[in-house]
């Protein structure tokens, strides 16, 4: 047999890792009623389920696995580069285990920071090479997000983390209140796949397979106002508050009408979105050197960061994502013919500094 | 140097080569007899020239193994200790109350074992005892002297007297995860791996820290060499040596190089009785190295996946290694 080219083969293995889903939320917000529906469902698949070792209701799967979360930070002096104890030994575990099931679920508790989970897969070199991060599914209640997202720093982490968000219990909310928490979601995490539910009911591929964190998948890098279905967006054109920060970087780039007439749309004063772009190419001489020390300086407050690059005299597009202070990229393919070379970049965080970080990317042009 | 290592003098067609039929986490001797100790549910007992037996000892994975001169210690995800002698009779030691997974085994003077569930260290000597580490149990290993044991977890390393009622055992502090632990020789310095891709040490009687860094991963085997004067490490792509025959170990000294590849040492084993160490390649290459001239002889070529167990007997004359898809082999030096 003819031997395969070597970046189907690296393909190949890509395929043969693990995935590891991580499902977030705030306390009753129905994690624990998505996972028994994900566990339950037809889908002829073997779970791995990972959960807190305190939780309290029952999981019905073969292979439950208790964690502690214990979270230490790595000996690097950066006190935002956190790992999961408790996972880079559980995942060593489990992966002992050949082919006895197909993917592994990963429960927190209401209060977790969902960052150090991520980042125990950037970091763990034997984590990463058997698992692969497929997505962080946030589980908000339709009824109490918006006080939460008030009081609780934990669940607007989890909501801006997140690749996708179901907001659950619908069904004990009016239309106008729905609305409203919709607007407030996507005031703070524009890019995650909007769900709205009642009982965690959703098809599985919706939560499980999403590729969220796969160099090669960074492609939902749109905000999600161009989905039929949902209407918020990461404008903050509609002024709740009255606090004079420069709220008014992060439109940068964007040029769409302002048409969703009687809609809300929230900018969160702490947690926020940046999405930059440029037709422009960058020189790589000055882009990495300036998000290496963007994500120095600023990793405490950067949840996510994600990008797709177009570099001078070069004829491949440049992908890359972050954590933190952790970053992960490579070259991903060749532009096409008919495509726009065009580089676009987004960060979402806390109190973002986001006049710096424009005309930062602004002088990484060549 | 050719990756190869086709100039070098071998022992290959002294190997026993055996299917295993399964990854090998651990190897051990018992006199003789090898035993391969697999990722799920088995030992692979044999001879040197016997026939091989299979023995059951775990419902699910095996996560620690640990041998004396009788018997092999091993832990596993169904919340068991077992033991099993050189006939392959097992037995179970202890069952986790709680069965959780039995994360680490080690084994101590008159016959006491250790183990760990979590944040828990166990030692069952004439009787009982538990501790409850700060935070998961990352590594136990006992003195070479006295009755104690070092428990490995975040932010340092404790030293505890399981039969000293009431004594408080001792801290060690450094931030940071440490996931293993080894005491030397003489029993003046603990050594610990960590999270990063470093080791850490602390003398014992003044608490002074020693940092060994400059590993390309995560370093996950070390062994010191008979005469207690070297800790042997993987974790590079050469073999890192660490004096420690001074009275300061190795602060302030710089560790010995050999063996470089292109590829990373996996796992080491130190010769019971002459400074040879036998380093095993994630390409599969498998290399016995004398410490004094850097001199290396050929065990086993490059293969398919790489080595991750290996165990000298105790005469040094027998050397057993596995790999992560299942080979195993038996080098007979005599």
């Amino acid at each position: 047999m003819p031997e395969a080219p070597q970046n189907e083969k690296v393909q190949e293995k890509a395929q043969e890792k693990v995935p590891v889903t991580v499902l977030t939320g705030y306390l009753g917000a129905g994690k624990t009623t998505l996972l028994n529906r994900i566990l339950s469902e037809p889908h002829g698949k073997k779970y791995a389920v990972i959960v807190n070792e305190f939780g309290e209701i029952g999981i019905d799967n073969d292979l439950v696995v208790g964690a502690d979360e214990e979270v230490f930070e790595m000996n690097n002096g950066c006190i935002c580069c956190t790992v999961r104890g408790d996972l880079v030994r559980i995942l060593d575990g489990l992966m002992r285990r050949k082919g006895k099931f197909d993917a592994i679920i990963v429960e927190t508790t209401g209060l977790a920071d969902p960052a150090p989970v991520a980042q125990t897969f950037f970091i763990d070199e034997n984590v990463g090479k058997k698992t692969r991060l497929d997505a962080v599914v946030t589980v908000a209640d339709a009824k109490w997000l918006n006080d939460r997202l008030k009081d609780a720093p934990e669940a607007k982490n989890q909501i801006a983390f997140a690749d996708v968000i179901l907001i659950n219990k619908t069904d004990l909310v009016s239309p106008e209140e729905l609305d409203d928490v919709v607007a407030r979601i996507r005031g703070i995490n524009p890019y995650a796949r909007l769900h709205k539910t009642e009982r965690a009911k959703i098809p599985l591929h919706e939560v499980l397979g999403r590729n969220a964190f796969d160099l090669d998948r960074i492609l939902d890098i749109e905000p999600s106002f161009l989905e039929a279905e949902d209407h918020g967006h990461d404008h903050a054109h509609d002024h709740h508050h009255g606090h004079g920060h420069d709220h008014h970087d992060h439109e940068h780039g964007h040029s769409h009408a302002h048409s969703h007439a009687g809609l809300k749309h929230y900018h969160d004063e702490e947690m926020q979105s940046i999405s930059l772009k440029t037709d422009k190419p960058l020189d790589p001489d000055k882009f990495f050197p300036w998000v290496q020390d963007l994500v120095q300086k600023e990793g405490p407050s950067i949840l996510r960061c994600k990008g797709i690059l177009a570099f001078k005299n070069d004829d491949e597009r440049f992908v890359f994502q972050g954590v933190h202070m952790i970053l992960d990229g490579d070259h991903q393919r060749p532009w096409k013919k008919d495509e726009k070379r065009e580089s676009r970049i987004v960060f979402i965080g806390r109190n973002l500094p986001g006049k710096k970080i424009t005309e930062g990317f602004e002088s990484c042009i060549a | 140097m050719s990756e190869g290592r086709s100039d070098t003098v071998s022992v290959v067609e002294r190997t026993r080569i055996l299917a295993a039929g399964g990854v090998v986490i651990a190897a051990h001797f018992l006199g003789r007899m090898a035993a391969f100790v697999l990722a799920e549910e088995a030992l692979l007992l044999t001879a040197p020239r016997g026939e091989p037996k299979i023995v059951a000892v775990h419902g699910g994975v095996i996560l620690a193994s640990a041998v004396d001169d009788t018997r092999i210690v091993t832990g596993g995800d169904d919340g068991k200790v077992v033991e099993t002698d050189v006939s392959g009779e097992s037995r179970t030691f202890a069952t986790d109350p709680k069965h959780r997974w039995i994360d680490h085994v080690a084994l101590g003077p008159d016959n006491a074992v250790a183990w760990s569930a979590g944040k828990t260290a166990f030692v069952q000597g004439k009787e009982l005892r538990q501790y409850e580490a700060p935070s998961t149990v990352g590594g136990l290993t006992f003195l070479p002297k006295g009755f104690r044991l070092a428990i490995a977890h975040y932010n340092g390393a404790t030293l505890w007297f399981p039969n000293a009622a009431g004594s408080t055992p001792e801290k060690l502090d450094w931030k940071g995860s440490h996931l293993g632990v080894t005491a030397s020789t003489d029993g003046r310095f603990i050594v610990t791996t960590m999270q990063e891709p470093m080791l850490h040490g602390w003398r014992i009687v003044d608490r002074q820290h020693m940092r060994m860094s400059g590993y390309s991963s995560r370093v996950t085997s070390l062994g010191w060499t008979a005469d207690g004067d070297w800790l042997a490490t993987s974790g590079a792509s050469q073999l890192i040596l660490w004096p420690f025959q001074g009275k300061d170990g190795p602060m302030g000294k710089q560790p010995r190089l050999l063996a470089p590849s292109e590829h990373r040492i996996g796992v080491v084993a130190c010769h019971p009785k002459q400074s040879v160490i036998a380093a095993g390649y994630t390409n599969g290459l498998l290399l016995l190295i004398r410490i004094d001239d850097g001199a290396e002889i050929l065990a086993k070529k490059p293969g398919d996946a790489p080595v991750t167990a290996l165990a000298w007997s105790a005469d040094g004359m027998l050397l057993a290694w596995g790999t992560e898809s299942g080979e195993a082999g038996i080098v007979d030096l005599a």
